[in-house]
Parts: structure tokens; C-alpha cells; sequence
């Protein structure tokens, strides 16, 4: 057993679980969507970005691209949920509720494929 | 540039991690602590001011507690938080300059430079292996021509030497093992401008390995090799090497010339000679006995010309079993007077000092000096440094291996017909070097002699080939006239000539025709190259040379005066 590749899998799964748990509920009720675990799915998901970091196989280019986008859509939603309550005084309302869940949703996605390969290389390496 | 990110990347994992990690505490912490507002209700900071709040906390800049006046238990988490993130924020700055002063990554940045800087040349360049003291001299001299070079040496800090110099074009230069033919590779081994290889490190078997690699990887591309053993320069010969240089053997065949014709030899080193320095003086050495000072690869150079010149030597040698010398010789370093005087130091009239210790060979000359004034004295210089010393031991020739290839290795590859011309004068007798070092000490006085090529071509002489074109019938003699006085001639001398057919001719005649492709060599003072280049390319100077009288060279002055010709 490799601790390496333990803490690698654990971050990977965790960010997408903590991702299914945000996205999952009504699609616009503010209520079925926790602020504490969007911000977590967040770190997380930037922590398993970095321990992407430095592996040259193609494999792990392609992990890594896929952890980037699931970033990057969460960054969206953070942003949308901020500009909605701080800035513009628009508030939570049902609409900016289900373009921040919708774009977690997309997170969810290229997690969902992170997870894939990340089984299919365990899979194809019997080590 | 690839491998040099994944470094990176890799060593800053860990850094990267912490920092976030740390961040990410920090601001969860703040907006779990409970707080009051100003009317004192109970209040919470939300995400976005507590992720506000730690950014300028964490980097020190800290504006106050804001937007409300902190609880005391928001303050107690702010000293953790601050001593969190600040110290998060050192490891990962720390770790990020430990990376790049790690040697293996400044090796990587060293190699990254490198082969970008080689993949931009888009000029012919030679790639130098070994920066000993030849491929030091060479590198200077081909970048002084405006030739680019790419050099890969074993030793860093000769690479580092490199550096602090100041080439006139920039040269990459790189620490590598030059028998790693990936190492070549990257130095432009398959690059289309590469002109050539030279394998001149002091280990024969490296210089060989780099000559397989070339011959193999890039079979067209010219090699020159340096070489120290027969053994070694038969091999390299097997497989193709284009030049092989053997400073012993060439140091023998020049000494051996020596005897032969002093002229020639004469020759031979006022066209070679890099310094400018004025026609050098010369005795020829005495034709007695001579005392050869080691056996080495030297000595039996030496010894194999002086004999083939019927010349009776005395060898010295401390070592006689390992060396094979002939019975005869006189076990001994030569650094002892006895050891000479029981050579016949008296009645010799030349000394060799060949040994492989330069400290040695100045002992063998200034003892052997000692006994007998008369002596002519010719000793091996191995280190360059040492070159203040033999210069004020007044030595009548000193031989120096790196200095010897690099001028070979010069001449090679900016002066090919030199070399030629070299060749095909050697097999020439005496009578012909004493009337042609006449012609040049004539022409010359004490100036330092120049030598320089022409070719018919259109780039080099534009108007020439114009001329020949319109059947005009230029001549030497025509070329070697003053462009601005036709009665006058340059102070040059044509050495050789070589056509478009490949027929040579040594010292040609002042009627020869020129003919298209004609390639030129001359030898004379530096100013008759600018005046001869004149006439060449300025089509009215060659008229008024071939005809001797200034023509009008516009339209209308040519109407007025007559000329409606050209």
C-alpha cells in the first residue's frame, strides 16, 4: 500500500462527494444548498488540483485538466453567490440559487470523470 | 521549458498544499466565531469578509478589524490564524527559492537555456567538444571571423571560464559529457546549419566516441578529430573522420622541414601564424648530433623525422622498458648534468626537451644551456599557463600541442586553400621557397604578413565577373595593380590559384586570364586585400586599371566627352 496514492484518492473522492452533496436538492431552493459545503468542495477541490501537480504522464495531464475545470466552475459559483449578496444587492433569489447549483453542477461533471479515471488507472495497474 | 514546469510544479506541491490548507482553516474559523455588530447584535462574518479579512491579514498588510470591531474570541482566532497563514506563506516562499537554487534544477535551466539558444542559430556554426586550451583558441578566432560556435566541455569550469569572456557573437556553451550522443544532439548535432564537429578533448578514446556518434547520427557533416596516438588514428580513419590532427607528428613533420628547406619552413610559418607579428628572423638549426630528452609520443615522433633525415640522435629516457627505447639510450631524466654530458651535451649541436613535465623540459634546456652555449634548443610546452616562463627561457622552438591543433584546426575551416596550398608547396623544392620568401620579404619589408581568398564569383566580385562576362580579358596582373594609380602595384604576392576545374596552380603568372570560379590566394600587406577589393567590385576602377584612363561615368558626361561606348 502506497500512502501516496491513499492521500490522492482520498482527495479526489472527497472533492467529489463534496460536490454531490452541494449539488443534490431542488435545483433553486436555497435551502437544500449549504454555503459551508460549497466552500469546502472549493479547498478541496484546489488541494487535489495541486497534488495533480508534476506527474508527466498523459494520464495525469488529462487528471489534471479535469481538476482545473471542476475549479474554475466552483470559482464561478462563488463568485455568482458574492456579486448576488454583497454586491449588487440582488439577494438569493430562486434564479441566482439555480445558475450557482447548475454551475457546481458542471464541477460535478469533470469530478465525475477525475473519479473515472482515477479507477480505470487503479484498475489497468495491478500494484 | 516542459521539464523545467514539472519541476517546478512537483517541489511546490507540498508548499502549495499548506498554504491553502492553512487559508482555508483560517477563513472558516472566522466566520465560525461569533461577533457584534454595532447596534450589539449578535453577528457572524460571512465567507466572502472573512476570505477578505485573511488575505490581507495572511499577508501583513492588516487594515484593521473590520467591518465591526472583533469579539474577543474572533480576536483569539486571528492570533492563530495570523501565526497559520504567515508562517504557511514563509515555508512556501522558502521552499520556492530552495527549488531554484537546487543544483538539479539549475542543471535542467542550464540545459533548457542551452538548446533554445543552439535551436536559434540561423547561421552556419561548428560544435567545439573539449575547451582545452585548442578549442579555447579556436573559438576565439572563428567568433572573431564572425563563425558561430557551440561548445560542450566535462570540466564546469571551463564552461564558467567561457562565460565571463567577451565573445563578439554570443556562443552556448554547456557542462556535458560529450560521449553522450544525446548530449550532441542537443548541441545541434542534426541542426541543417551545423557545419561540423570538431572532437578535440585530450582523451583519444572520447575524441573517437564523438567521431562514431557524428559519422552515425550525421553521416554528411564534416569532422575534425584530434589525436594522440597512431593507434586511435587509424581507427578514426576507418570509419570516414575527415581531418585527423596529431600535434606530435605535426610538430615532426614541421621540424623535419626544417632541415629539409629552411625556406619552406619559413613559409609555412608566416602563413600560419595568428599573432601579427613581423616576419620572424630564422637560423636554421645545425645538421650535427641531437640528444632527444624522453621517448614518449614526442620523442619518437621527433626521432622517426630526424632520422628520415639522416641525422643521428641521442635518446634519454628514465623510462627504458616502458617506453621501448633502443638499447643505446641513456637511462635519465636530462635534468641532471651528468646524465647529459654522458650523452655528448658537449660536442651535440641540438637538444630536445619532450617530456611530459614542463618544469623538467625548462631544467633539460637551462643544464644542457649551461654546458654548451651553442646548443639549439627545442623544448614541449604541455601547459599553457606556463607560457611567461619558456617565453624568457629563451628557447629557440617551442612546441605546444593545444596551439599547434588549433591553428591546423583554424586554417582547416577558415582558410581552406591555404592548406591546400601548404600541401601541394611542401612537395616543392628549396630553389622554389627561397625565391618565393625573397618575393614576400621583398614586398613586405617588416610588416606583419597578411593572407587572404578571392573568388570569381558574383558576391565576392561582382564587377570582375561583369568584365569576363562581356569577354573582356582580365588578368593577375590587372587584379595586383593599383586601383588608384595604374602604374603602381599592390604589395601582395598571388600564391596559388585554383579553377573551376579543380587545376591548381602554385605562385601563377601576372598574364594568367581569370576565368569564372577562379578561387585566389594572396599573401601581402593587410591594405593591398581593401584596394584589391575595391577593384573587384567597383566595375569603373577595373576599367581605368584595364585601360588606364579614368572614363566618365554618367550618362550625359559620357555624350559630351565621346564615350558612347563602354
Amino acid at each position: 500500500m502506497n500512502l501516496e496514492k491513499v492521500v490522492f484518492a482520498f482527495f479526489i473522492v472527497l472533492s467529489l462527494t463534496l460536490n454531490f452533496g452541494f449539488f443534490i436538492g431542488d435545483l433553486d431552493n436555497p435551502n437544500h444548498h449549504n454555503v459551508y459545503e460549497l466552500y469546502a468542495a472549493l479547498v478541496v477541490s484546489l488541494i487535489a488540483t495541486i497534488m495533480k501537480f508534476g506527474d508527466r504522464a498523459h494520464i495525469g495531464a488529462v487528471l489534471l485538466a479535469t481538476s482545473l475545470v471542476a475549479d474554475l466552475q466552483l470559482i464561478a459559483a462563488v463568485i455568482v453567490w458574492t456579486m448576488a449578496e454583497h454586491a449588487t444587492g440582488v439577494g438569493m433569489t430562486p434564479m441566482v440559487m439555480s445558475s450557482i447549483v447548475s454551475l457546481s453542477g458542471g464541477a460535478l461533471l469533470a469530478n465525475i470523470i477525475s473519479v473515472i479515471i482515477l479507477v480505470t488507472e487503479t484498475v489497468m495497474f495491478r500494484r | 521549458m516542459q521539464n523545467l514546469i514539472y519541476l517546478l510544479l512537483r517541489r511546490m506541491r507540498l508548499p502549495l498544499i499548506v498554504v491553502i490548507l492553512a487559508y482555508a482553516i483560517s477563513i472558516l474559523g472566522m466566520v465560525l466565531a461569533p461577533g457584534v455588530d454595532d447596534q450589539g447584535n449578535p453577528w457572524n462574518m460571512n465567507f466572502f469578509h472573512a476570505f477578505y479579512f485573511v488575505s490581507f491579514m495572511g499577508s501583513t498588510i492588516g487594515f484593521g478589524e473590520i467591518p465591526y470591531p472583533f469579539s474577543d474570541i474572533q480576536r483569539m482566532w486571528t492570533t492563530v490564524a495570523m501565526y497559520m497563514t504567515v508562517l504557511s506563506w514563509l515555508y512556501a516562499i522558502g521552499s520556492l527559492f530552495a527549488v531554484i537554487q537546487d543544483p538539479a534544477f539549475k542543471r535542467v535551466l542550464a540545459f533548457t537555456t542551452f538548446t533554445r539558444a543552439v535551436r536559434r542559430l540561423h547561421e552556419p556554426f561548428y560544435i567545439v567538444c573539449g575547451m582545452g586550451d585548442a578549442g579555447h583558441l579556436i573559438v576565439r578566432e572563428l567568433t572573431d571571423d564572425g563563425l558561430r560556435c557551440v561548445c560542450l566541455d566535462r570540466n564546469e569550469q571551463r564552461i564558467q571560464g567561457l562565460r565571463l569572456e567577451d565573445f563578439p557573437v554570443d556562443v552556448p556553451a554547456l557542462t556535458a559529457d560529450v560521449t553522450d550522443s544525446s548530449m550532441l544532439l542537443a548541441a545541434g548535432l542534426q541542426h541543417p546549419q551545423c557545419a561540423g564537429v570538431l572532437a578535440i578533448t585530450d582523451i583519444d578514446h572520447v575524441n573517437l566516441t564523438i567521431a562514431i556518434s557524428c559519422k552515425l547520427l550525421a553521416p554528411d557533416l564534416q569532422v575534425i578529430c584530434r589525436s594522440e596516438t597512431h593507434d586511435s588514428e587509424a581507427n578514426m580513419a576507418s570509419f570516414g573522420t575527415d581531418y585527423i590532427i596529431n600535434p606530435f607528428d605535426t610538430f615532426a613533420e614541421r621540424f623535419a622541414m626544417l632541415f629539409k628547406s629552411p625556406s619552406m619552413y619559413l613559409v609555412n610559418e608566416w602563413m600560419t601564424s595568428l599573432q601579427e607579428s613581423p616576419l620572424t628572423e630564422f637560423t636554421a638549426p645545425p645538421r650535427g648530433t641531437w640528444i632527444l630528452c624522453g621517448y614518449g609520443r614526442f620523442g619518437k615522433a621527433i626521432q622517426k623525422s630526424l632520422s628520415f633525415k639522416g641525422i643521428q640522435t641521442v635518446i634519454v629516457e628514465n623510462d627504458l622498458a616502458a617506453t621501448g627505447a633502443p638499447e643505446e639510450a641513456i637511462q635519465g631524466r636530462g635534468t641532471e648534468a651528468f646524465t647529459l654530458v654522458e650523452a655528448g651535451v658537449e660536442t651535440a649541436t641540438g637538444i630536445v626537451a619532450g617530456t611530459d613535465d614542463d618544469a623538467n623540459n625548462l631544467s633539460i634546456i637551462m643544464t644542457a644551456h649551461d654546458i654548451n652555449k651553442e646548443l639549439f634548443t627545442v623544448a614541449r610546452q604541455n601547459m599553457r599557463t606556463n607560457d611567461a616562463i619558456f617565453a624568457a627561457a629563451d628557447i629557440n622552438m617551442i612546441m605546444q600541442s593545444g596551439l599547434l591543433i588549433g591553428r591546423r584546426i583554424i586554417d582547416l575551416l577558415t582558410n581552406p586553400l591555404l592548406s591546400a596550398f601548404l600541401r601541394k608547396a611542401t612537395s616543392e623544392n628549396e630553389e622554389w621557397a627561397n625565391i618565393l620568401v625573397s618575393r614576400v620579404v621583398g614586398i613586405l619589408a617588416d610588416a606583419p604578413p597578411d593572407t587572404w581568398t578571392l573568388t570569381v564569383n558574383s558576391e565576392q566580385t561582382p564587377a570582375l565577373l561583369e568584365a569576363i562576362d562581356k569577354r573582356l580579358p582580365v588578368t593577375l596582373g590587372h587584379l595586383l595593380t593599383d586601383p588608384r594609380d595604374s602604374s603602381k602595384l599592390l604589395a601582395c604576392v598571388p600564391l596559388f590559384l585554383v579553377r573551376a576545374n579543380h587545376n591548381e596552380q602554385l605562385v601563377p603568372e601576372n598574364d594568367t586570364v581569370l576565368q569564372a570560379g577562379d578561387q585566389l590566394l594572396f599573401c601581402g600587406r593587410r591594405h593591398a586585400e581593401t584596394h584589391m577589393r575595391w577593384t573587384t567590385h567597383n566595375y569603373h576602377a577595373l576599367d581605368y586599371i584595364c585601360t588606364g584612363q579614368d572614363r566618365p561615368v554618367g550618362a550625359i558626361w559620357r555624350l559630351f566627352s565621346g564615350h558612347t561606348s563602354r
